[in-house]
């Protein structure tokens, strides 16, 4: 027989061999995640690690839906939330009755609070994918959040419950008053979770779960019943969801109805859609993003969610790989070492786009100070507007045409050295 | 001895359209089967019946002796059937070696685990890199199945569809849309990789049909006019006239 094979490549495999680069990734992060908190030891900087650890955790669980198994939920605060309240019940039984549980495992009765809500109602929920899937997620989420407001006993009503962690009985002599104990308690599960459930992607029901996403049909002709493998993804998931509410309830010190709400949920799905869904890292590097822009935006800008806005459709239209993607894509460029032909296309238009941005903010905070009062001052980078003046307008216009009408021609040489230097990773074999 | 596929007076219909009418076929183990017949006669349709793909309105089939009309597709292939695609169906995203494993993971045993690692099957690892060499795509095992030529897809479709070491294999136009030097290609492949297992094939190009089969079966609006070796197909009157006979002899 002939031999018509192509020509072997230098497509890279697998994680096969390379242990060491696997591992030290691994360790580099959990030595992070402990040096962190004694570089940045301020108040503000300790809650917000803490909060972006615990929307990690979210929205990696999130992920095992969307990128691996191709569910795209609605309603996946659900499972954080009943995992917040579940945890919230615990630790007010635990200091109730005065059981010997420490604080570091209530995240686990969030867990099995989340898991619990997904093996009952994820039965039904996974017989399809798609959009009956969305749909029936989009309406649990909202039947659980408003039962959340009838059901006062459970959940506190607009309230919510309350709790006191530090409660509940001390180990190693620490009371989890501190945000500093909470942050390295959040730290711990982070690097447990993450561990987990990256493993959960390298197991035979993690491969799986990728060859539903792909191609359903076809699963059921080797042997799989796709709705089990979604099922047991959805269950797998909510789990590791309801560690994440667990934890921020800790951290609160209150579940409400908030967790569970649709603003949660849509929340996940941003943060794990920037970043994001095809590599694992992708919801790492979006719930950072999102969290901290949450944080930091929230405190400038009263329009905060518009730009949050902006932002995904900006993603979803021009980048729909994500962070991850965009960063991934360049792989093959750094192994054919053709990636110095792009930076300087890179860097010439990040000149325009800056102008362009800036068009685009000052065009929305003139908007949105002079909706609130007309004529009045703000301030933006440190350089003082006035609403009422007409040169504002003026200023903002000329930013976009003249930054947009400059930054198109960039972009196109980006695309044409772009283009050279992929040509030129496939020659070379570094690209299929 | 039983019959590896027995397909008793079988009809599918459509609203009010019967798309198979009263269907009898019986198919040996060991045997290379193929179907033939006119565009729309049925052929996918039987392909989709037998593999639980649609369920039979009424009649009866059975594998290796056991009734599996009404069952799920998935556990017809359990029992130990499985089959391709007329159009390529395989898991785009994933990478060759990804595809072939999932479809070794079930035989293997393996099913639903989410404890174990993949990567430290040793039974999985073999079977996978045995396929993908006997398929000749070993050195792609890192592409994306989606990038594949498209004589490669057809390949892998094949590949999938053996993986998991079912008895029965069943063909869908295996050779649709390849060039001649690719059509023989694969028929030495799929001679090959199904020696020892039964075979049901549907196919267009006559050459690999009279080339493959041990029996005919020809399909006329969901009816089997006539069953029997290539040269009692190639004499039988009635099949001249319903089939052959239109094409261009």
């Amino acid at each position: 027989m002939t031999d018509t094979a192509t020509p072997a490549t230098n497509i890279p495999t697998a994680p096969r061999g390379n242990n060491l680069r696997f591992y030290g990734m691994w360790a580099i992060g959990a030595i992070a995640l402990v040096v962190l908190p004694l570089i940045f030891s301020s108040g503000g900087a300790l809650t917000s690690f803490s909060l972006i650890g615990i929307s990690i955790i979210f929205a990696l669980s999130y992920n095992i839906l969307l990128g691996q198994t191709g569910l795209l939920s609605f309603g996946h605060a659900v499972q954080y939330g009943l995992g917040g309240f579940m945890a919230v019940h615990l630790m007010n039984a635990i200091a109730a009755h005065g059981w010997f549980i420490p604080l570091p495992l209530a995240p686990l009765a969030g867990g099995v609070g989340g898991l619990a809500f997904a093996i009952v109602i994820g039965w039904v929920m996974t017989k399809r994918a798609g959009t009956v899937f969305a749909m029936i997620s989009l309406g649990i989420g909202e039947l659980v959040a408003s039962s959340s407001l009838i059901l006062r006993s459970v959940f506190g009503g607009e309230s919510g419950i309350t709790t006191d962690r530090t409660a509940l009985p001390h180990i190693f002599g620490w009371s989890f008053g501190p945000q500093i104990q909470i942050y390295y308690l959040i730290a711990f599960w982070l690097m447990i979770s993450t561990i987990a459930m990256y493993a959960l992607t390298r197991t035979p029901l993690g491969r799986v779960c990728n060859a539903v996403r792909d191609n359903p049909e076809r699963v059921e002709f080797i042997g799989y019943d796709p709705h089990v493998v979604r099922y047991i993804a959805f269950c797998l998931s909510g789990f590791f969801a309801g560690i994440a509410g667990g934890l921020a309830a800790i951290n609160f010190e209150i579940a409400n109805s908030a967790y569970l709400g649709a603003a949660q949920s849509g929340l996940v799905l941003f943060a794990t859609f920037i970043g994001g869904t095809a590599y694992f890292v992708g919801p790492i590097l979006g719930a950072i993003l999102v969290t901290y822009l949450q944080l930091g935006l929230t405190s400038v800008t009263s329009v905060w969610q518009l730009y949050f806005g902006i932002i995904f459709i900006a993603i979803v239209m021009f980048a729909p790989g994500g962070i991850a993607g965009i960063v991934m894509m360049h792989r093959p460029l750094i192994r054919a070492g053709t990636l110095g032909t792009v930076i300087p296309a890179y860097l010439v238009s990040l000149v325009p786009t800056l102008v362009l941005a800036l068009g685009v903010i000052l065009a929305i905070e003139t908007v949105a100070h002079y909706a609130e009062s007309q004529g009045s001052a703000f301030s933006l980078f440190g350089i003082p507007f006035d609403t009422g003046s007409p040169l504002t307008w003026a200023a903002a216009v000329v930013l976009i045409v003249v930054g947009f009408l400059v930054a198109r021609i960039t972009w196109r040489r980006v695309a044409e050295a772009w283009d050279r230097a992929t040509t030129v990773a496939r020659e070379r074999g570094y690209l299929a | 001895m039983t019959a590896a596929i027995e397909i008793r007076a079988v009809e599918k219909r459509f609203g009010n359209v019967s798309i198979i009418r009263d269907l009898n076929l019986s198919i040996e183990q060991g045997e290379r089967h193929a179907i033939i017949g006119p565009n729309g006669a049925g052929k996918s349709t039987t392909f989709n019946l037998v593999s639980g793909h649609i369920r039979p309105t009424s009649g009866e089939i059975r594998l290796n002796g056991d009734v599996i009309s009404g069952l799920r597709p998935f556990e017809i292939n359990r029992r130990g059937l499985s089959r391709s695609f007329q159009v390529t169906n395989v898991f785009a995203r994933m990478t060759v070696w990804e595809n072939i494993r999932c479809a070794v993971l079930w035989a293997t045993g393996h099913r639903y685990a989410f404890w174990k690692n993949v990567d430290d099957l040793p039974e999985v690892r073999r079977r996978t890199a045995e396929i993908l060499e006997s398929i000749h795509l070993t050195h792609r095992r890192d592409v994306p199945a989606g990038l594949l030529t498209y004589a490669e897809q057809r390949e892998l479709e094949i590949g999938i569809t053996i993986a998991g070491g079912a008895d029965v294999i069943m063909l869908d136009e295996p050779t649709a849309g390849m060039s001649n030097m690719e059509t023989d290609r694969a028929v030495t492949l799929i001679r090959r990789l199904t020696e020892g297992r039964t075979l049901v094939i549907v196919e267009h190009d006559m050459s690999v049909v009279f080339g493959l089969a041990d029996r005919i079966s020809v399909l006329v609006y969901g009816h089997i006019i006539a069953s029997g070796t290539p040269e009692e197909i190639r004499n039988d009157p009635k099949v001249k006239e319903a089939y052959l006979g239109e094409e261009a002899h």
